[in-house]
């Protein structure tokens, strides 16, 4: 394995953990200094629903006790640094006694599904459109689609989520509305769930790719025209490769490189930017997990997705840096 | 199969010892105030085994012409007109583009001016090399490639550590002859190469220039070198093509031309070589006199040229041989007076 050393990759393992430790004490700052108290939030919610709560003041002052609110905030913090080392997220303070670790589990599949595959197929589109844009031989159809799909860069992944929605479920009634699978079915490998959790995640997903594949393409076009004056462009035309084989080995070989870079960042965004897309299409992945955590003051819920958010996009982009001098050779994390 | 013992430089059977035959070749480029004449018109023959230099002051249409040799001239440059005859009868500027693709590094190979920069930075120079052969000759074991990779880098003088590098890790003078090295690994009858040794320092220069000369003579492949070092072509070449303003004004032996250069020009820039031994006013001022867009009628040299008489502007000069293989257009020279 080329282009890496030993220190580094010891030195990259110590970022990622400074990393998630500033995140996660970030996350046990932040809810503290907002308004709203937990306890007293979920005592009104049963008031609401069940009229009269006999002995409110014993019951908040159990919650309390039990989820540790009357201690110290540094032995608040310490406890909490402590569970999360241990990946204990603990209960959930609004929907006790659900496990958080359980509710996340629960819906991580669906955002990782869904927010993940969108991200990959609007980086395959984006920088296809991208690429070909700037070739030569490019037919003059494919070269409408940059000005169509920069124009829905411009507008909110939230806003084409509510158009989409009006158009291809309440006008056409092509998909459905909300949800993640048909009600009803039994959750299995069998055709009939996983079509309708393609057709529940199609429009979301839609909503994502059409936002996000026009600055790929561009930052591709921009890539591949600088790729394509370059002298062995010209090299290898002169050594007669058919243009497939210059278009993908020399072409986009070389344009892709800051993509790549790129796309690491764009995981970062995306675990925050798509919680709206999954309110508006009520799909119960992370993200609407922590859009009712959020609603309900729920400190131990919020902290446990932002939580379980920075360990995977730090991962995410742990494994682009370590496999980067595998991409582009002139990369090496080696002293020479 | 006999060949005509009269005439030397043609046989009856098709085949010639003429390698390369440029015929009028023109090469424009588009600009909105009209197009740029950047080779306009050029005609001269590479025999087989011959190193031709091509030299001319910056920016007089050198390597636009490779360029349209190759077909290579990138937009908004376009070839107009003309033929480049390979081999007596492969006509490539009129190829289809399969044959053209499949011509190409068969029979005309490119030694890149910028080697510092020809170099995909994303392959080793051993897949860069399998790239050309792999592409005109089909897949071949690695064994056989490894085999005839390592053969073609020590031919050029580089180790055979080379074989599994990648450009990044080479110096300016190992790419130059990583470039060279590919150039000829398919054999080509001409290969040609724009100011190879340009990027490089006078030691490196000196046997990059060697390679080549090594590579000639054990090969028989034709070259074409460009380079505006007088004195290292005078040590390599066996004729030199100078061109003015887009032209090919003088295609002489290389003596001839250091010895007694004839065209005004050649003259000039003859006189311009820098000596070490003494310092010596320049003669010939530098820079373009007329706008190439609108090339003067007649000479196109006539505006700094120190013997310019009427004729000159008026009649274009053509290019005349006064003796073997050495073309002069000038209107100084009549034919009555070649021998």
């Amino acid at each position: 394995m080329g282009g890496l050393s030993k220190e580094y990759v010891i030195k990259r393992l110590g970022m990622f953990l400074l990393t998630v430790w500033l995140g996660t004490t970030v996350i046990f700052i932040v809810p503290r200094m907002a308004p709203g108290d937990p306890v007293q939030a979920m005592i009104g919610r049963m008031l609401t629903e069940g009229s009269n709560v006999e002995n409110a003041d014993q019951i908040v002052e159990a919650y309390r006790e039990r989820f540790g609110l009357n201690d110290p905030v540094h032995v608040q913090y310490f406890k909490y640094l402590y569970n999360s080392a241990t990946f204990n997220t603990g209960y959930s303070l609004a929907f006790f006694p659900s496990r958080i670790d359980d509710m996340i589990a629960r819906s991580l599949p669906w955002t990782i599904g869904l927010l993940f595959v969108a991200l990959i197929l609007s980086f395959i589109i984006g920088n296809a459109v991208g690429a070909l844009l700037a070739w030569r031989r490019t037919p003059k159809m494919i070269r409408w689609l940059l000005p169509i799909s920069l124009t829905f860069t411009s507008i909110p992944a939230y806003m084409i989520g509510i158009m989409l929605l009006f158009f291809f479920a309440f006008m056409l009634d092509w998909f459905p509305y909300a949800g993640n699978y048909a009600r009803g079915l039994n959750p299995g490998w069998d055709l009939e769930f996983i079509g309708s959790v393609i057709k529940h995640a199609f429009l979301p997903a839609m909503s994502i790719i059409m936002v996000s594949m026009g600055s790929w393409a561009l930052g591709m076009r921009g890539m591949m025209i600088t790729t394509d004056g370059e002298d062995y462009m010209i090299l290898a035309d002169a050594k007669g490769l058919t243009p497939m084989r210059i278009f993908w080995r020399y072409g986009i070989r070389n344009a892709i490189l800051p993509q790549i870079t790129a796309f690491g960042v764009a995981l970062g965004a995306l675990a925050g930017g798509s919680v709206l897309v999954e309110i508006i299409f009520t799909y119960p992945g992370v993200g609407y997990l922590l859009y009712q955590g959020i609603l309900n003051s729920d400190f131990t819920l919020i902290q446990g997705i932002v939580f379980y958010v920075i360990v995977g996009v730090s991962i995410a982009v742990l494994i682009l840096d370590l496999t980067y001098p595998l991409i582009d050779p002139r990369i090496t994390y080696q002293r020479s | 199969m006999s060949t005509n013992p009269k005439s030397g430089t043609q046989n009856n059977n098709g085949h010639s010892d003429v390698a390369l035959d440029v015929r009028d070749l023109r090469v424009h480029y588009k600009t909105p105030e009209g197009d740029v004449i950047a080779v306009n018109g050029i005609s001269f023959k590479v025999y087989k085994g011959e190193l031709v230099g091509l030299v001319g002051e910056s920016g007089c249409g050198k390597t636009t012409a490779a360029m349209g040799i190759l077909r290579l001239v990138q937009p908004p440059g376009r070839i107009m007109g003309g033929r480049v005859m390979l081999d007596g009868d492969m006509d490539i500027i009129n190829l289809g583009n399969k044959e053209l693709r499949r011509a190409r590094w068969t029979q005309i190979a490119l030694v890149p001016q910028g080697a510092m920069n020809s170099l995909n930075p994303t392959m080793r120079v051993k897949d860069q090399i399998k790239d050309a052969i792999e592409t005109h000759e089909g897949r071949q074991s690695k064994a056989v490639l490894k085999e005839r990779t390592l053969d073609l880098l020590a031919l050029v003088g580089l180790p055979s550590r080379t074989f599994n590098m990648y450009p990044h890790e080479l110096s300016g003078g190992m790419k130059q002859r990583v470039c060279i090295a590919m150039a000829i690994v398919l054999n080509p009858i001409l290969v040609i190469a724009d100011e190879p040794t340009s990027a490089l320092d006078v030691i490196v220069q000196r046997v990059v220039a060697q390679t080549m000369l090594d590579i000639k003579k054990r090969l028989g492949v034709s070259m074409i070198m460009i380079g505006h070092d007088m004195g290292l072509m005078a040590q390599m070449v066996d004729r030199v093509a100078v061109m003015y303003a887009g032209n090919l004004v003088e295609i002489a032996p290389v003596r001839a031309a250091m010895k007694a250069p004839m065209h005004p020009y050649t003259q000039l820039l003859i006189e311009s070589i820098p000596s070490i031994k003494e310092r010596k006013p320049l003669k010939l001022t530098e820079g373009l006199t007329h706008d190439l867009r609108n090339p003067p009628p007649g000479c196109i040299f006539q505006f700094r040229c120190p013997h310019v008489a009427e004729t000159c502007r008026t009649q274009k000069p053509p290019m005349l041989e006064i003796q073997t293989r050495h073309g002069v257009a000038c209107h100084l020279y009549k034919p009555e007076e070649t021998a």
